[in-house]
């Protein structure tokens, strides 16, 4: 692993003090590597932006430490750190032109005028803005000032560059453009980015590592496969894509863990990578694309399979959602590719078999 | 949508033209009139025979033999005007700039109760607040006691009626003009700005120079104008405050037409008051909008 640029070190932040006090940060640790793309995922409140405020330096840690490469920065001022910031609102000087804009932090660097032209230069090159470096802020669209926001805070070369929702004020075609380019500037110019997203296909689309994040704590930290695929919390599985959750009684059959439904049905845990998490009672979690349905008394595999009657269909186009019920609580929702085209196998009111692959079963932590 | 026709449009605005062209626009024209005409031997005017012996005595007086010789009398008072609401100007930026910043960042509820505090003198006549302020001044006055109470014998404070008097008045009287459009410009302002200053690399005080005063400069410009023009043609301060002693223009043109008796001369005065103002407003605009030019 390379090296490690940012590091928090249980880190906490309370605003306001007494019983008003909100804890916006409880106890977070966390290592960010040299060019790394670094996300912070979790929903409004959950600490995400409150980090990176602390990393920038415009909020002071309640306890706890952060140091970059080694060093600790928690008494140094915003302006004496060696990082920058795309806000969410892009926060371009309006009284300035696009290239002052982007000067701006070099003459605060007392870089000679005629290397921060260069310097400008160049970057307008990056963000391909170049025609536009005598505009005002003003006459760009919100893409372009979103690219002069990211040309002004790469300018001065930061170690590390957070990024604040930069994308969620673009309409979604735009949106997705930038997401490219986001993570191609961050592959061309090296610099670690620390993004900040309530947005999940966000997440997964660029990062190289992702943070969730919910109420002022990290609950995994991983690459987006690890974060996808193994979730270990049940809102690291609910928030990222669509999941299934079943929670029952663990019992003992034969020599191995068995998770029993409250509708009578068993899910065989017996080669389920359970990561020791069981006690008395678990909750699985399994994503409906990888549950499998079938016609009653066909395909009967050594995996679990459990009985249900199709309450809805739901197509989409590319695939087609079923919802299973497998007793009177539960319904499992079933996502099945529609590869043919020619036909809906399932109807409404359909018996069918549901196999759940133990390799596709996640064990979450309670 | 179309609330109102261009030509219906009209009508919202025309009580207000009427009203003002009629107050003010006929009265203007008629004080023209009246600054070209001959001085009536007992006052008043010669109705129908024109002079410009009033402009002409603004600059020169006539000695016996009716010889013009330069009097620089008048051209003082109108220096010393100038100088005094420039100082006032100054010294309501320097008060008012701080003040304005401090409410702009104040939370909402308690900015606007910072902006009521300020609007609180209009309440009071300007008239009584300028004897309050002659009771604090005035030697043996309020601040001449304190003083003492405190040891520092200043044997008199000898301030009423002096041009510090008068400018010390005007800031106060005018400093809320200076406070309240420079709020307004500031509390726009977003704070994420100044917080971008600084992720780049500014210091404080470079954030105020390069991203807070630059974009508080429409507040700072108009507060400026709101200061200068009134300070200009202040009557009341500089009578009670200066002492009467033909301090300011306005306290001039009054006398002309009070003791003096002397209409053309005083509308005549009030014709170059206005002349200078427009000058010195459009120098003001034009340098202005250069320098917002320059910056951008």
């Amino acid at each position: 692993m390379s090296e490690v640029v940012i590091s928090a070190r249980s880190v906490s932040k309370r605003f306001g003090s007494g019983t008003h006090a909100v804890h916006a940060l409880d106890d977070v640790s966390v290592d960010i590597f040299q060019n790394e793309f670094f996300t912070m995922l979790g929903p409004s409140g959950c600490g995400k932006t409150t980090l990176l405020r602390l990393i920038g330096g415009f909020e002071q840690t309640t306890t706890g430490e952060i140091a970059l490469e080694g060093q600790v920065l928690n008494d140094l001022p915003p302006f004496k750190r060696p990082i920058n910031t795309v806000f969410q609102s892009y926060a371009l000087f309006p009284h300035l032109t696009v290239r002052q804009n982007i000067t701006f932090g070099l003459e605060m660097q007392n870089i000679s005028r005629q290397n921060a032209a260069k310097r400008a230069d160049e970057m307008l090159e990056l963000v391909r803005l170049s025609q536009f470096g005598d505009r005002q802020p003003s006459q760009l669209s919100g893409g372009q000032q979103q690219r002069v926001a990211l040309a002004r805070a790469l300018a001065p070369a930061p170690k590390v560059l957070l990024l604040d929702e930069p994308l969620s004020a673009l309409d979604l075609k735009l949106r997705k453009e930038m997401q490219i380019e986001l993570k191609r500037l961050q592959t061309e110019t090296g610099i670690t980015f620390v993004f900040v997203t309530h947005d999940q296909e966000e997440a997964l689309t660029m990062s190289d590592r992702i943070a969730v994040m919910q109420s002022g704590k990290i609950l995994q930290i991983g690459t987006p496969r690890d974060i996808y695929e193994t979730p270990t919390h049940r809102f690291v599985a609910d928030f990222i894509g669509d999941s299934n959750f079943l929670h029952g009684d663990i019992k003992q059959n034969g020599g191995h863990a068995v998770l029993a439904l409250p509708g009578g049905q068993h899910v065989s845990l017996a080669d389920v990578d359970t990561g020791a998490r069981l006690s008395k009672t678990a909750t699985i979690a399994i994503r409906p694309e990888r549950l499998m349905v079938h016609p009653v008394g066909v395909a009967e595999t050594t995996y679990t399979t459990l009985r249900g009657k199709i309450a809805d269909v739901v197509y989409f186009g590319t695939d087609t959602t079923y919802h299973i019920a497998i007793d009177d609580q539960t319904a499992l929702l079933a996502r099945v590719q529609n590869r043919d085209g020619s036909t809906i196998p399932f109807a409404q009111g359909n018996d069918v078999n549901i196999t759940l692959p133990s390799g596709a079963i996640r064990v979450l932590v309670d | 949508m179309e609330i109102f026709t261009r030509h219906k449009r009209f009508w919202l605005i025309a009580p207000a033209v009427v009203y003002i062209g009629f107050f003010m626009g006929l009265p203007l024209v008629q004080m023209a009139y009246v600054s070209i005409l001959e001085r009536g031997v007992n006052g008043g005017v010669e109705w129908g025979n024109f002079s410009f012996e009033s402009y002409i005595s603004f600059i020169f007086e006539r000695d016996l033999m009716d010889n013009l010789m330069v009097n620089t009398d008048y051209l003082q008072i109108f220096l010393r005007s100038f100088e005094l609401s420039a100082i006032t100007t100054v010294l309501a930026l320097i008060l008012g700039f701080p003040t304005a910043f401090y409410i702009a960042m104040q939370p909402q509820g308690r900015r606007n109760m910072f902006i009521f505090l300020v609007t609180i003198p209009f309440w009071t006549n300007i008239l009584v607040r300028n004897y309050a302020w002659m009771l604090l001044l005035r030697n043996g006055g309020l601040i001449d006691n304190l003083l003492a109470y405190f040891g520092i014998d200043t044997g008199g404070l000898d301030i009423l009626y002096t041009p510090y008097a008068v400018s010390i008045g005007l800031t106060y009287t005018y400093l809320p003009f200076m406070v309240l459009p420079i709020y307004a410009s500031l509390e726009k302002l977003d704070h994420r700005l100044i917080e971008a200053a600084f992720d780049l690399g500014a210091n404080k005080r470079k954030a105020m120079t390069r991203i807070i005063l630059p974009l508080a400069a429409p507040g700072i410009v108009a507060g400026a104008i709101l200061v200068f023009i009134p300070s200009l043609g202040a009557f009341v301060t500089p009578e009670l405050l200066g002492g009467g002693k033909f301090m300011m223009i306005a306290n001039l043109i009054g006398s002309q037409f009070g003791a003096a008796r002397n209409w053309p001369f005083g509308s005549a005065l009030g014709f170059v008051l206005l002349a200078m103002v427009l000058l010195a407003m459009m120098v003001y605009s034009l340098k202005f909008k250069k320098t917002a030019k320059d910056a951008s």
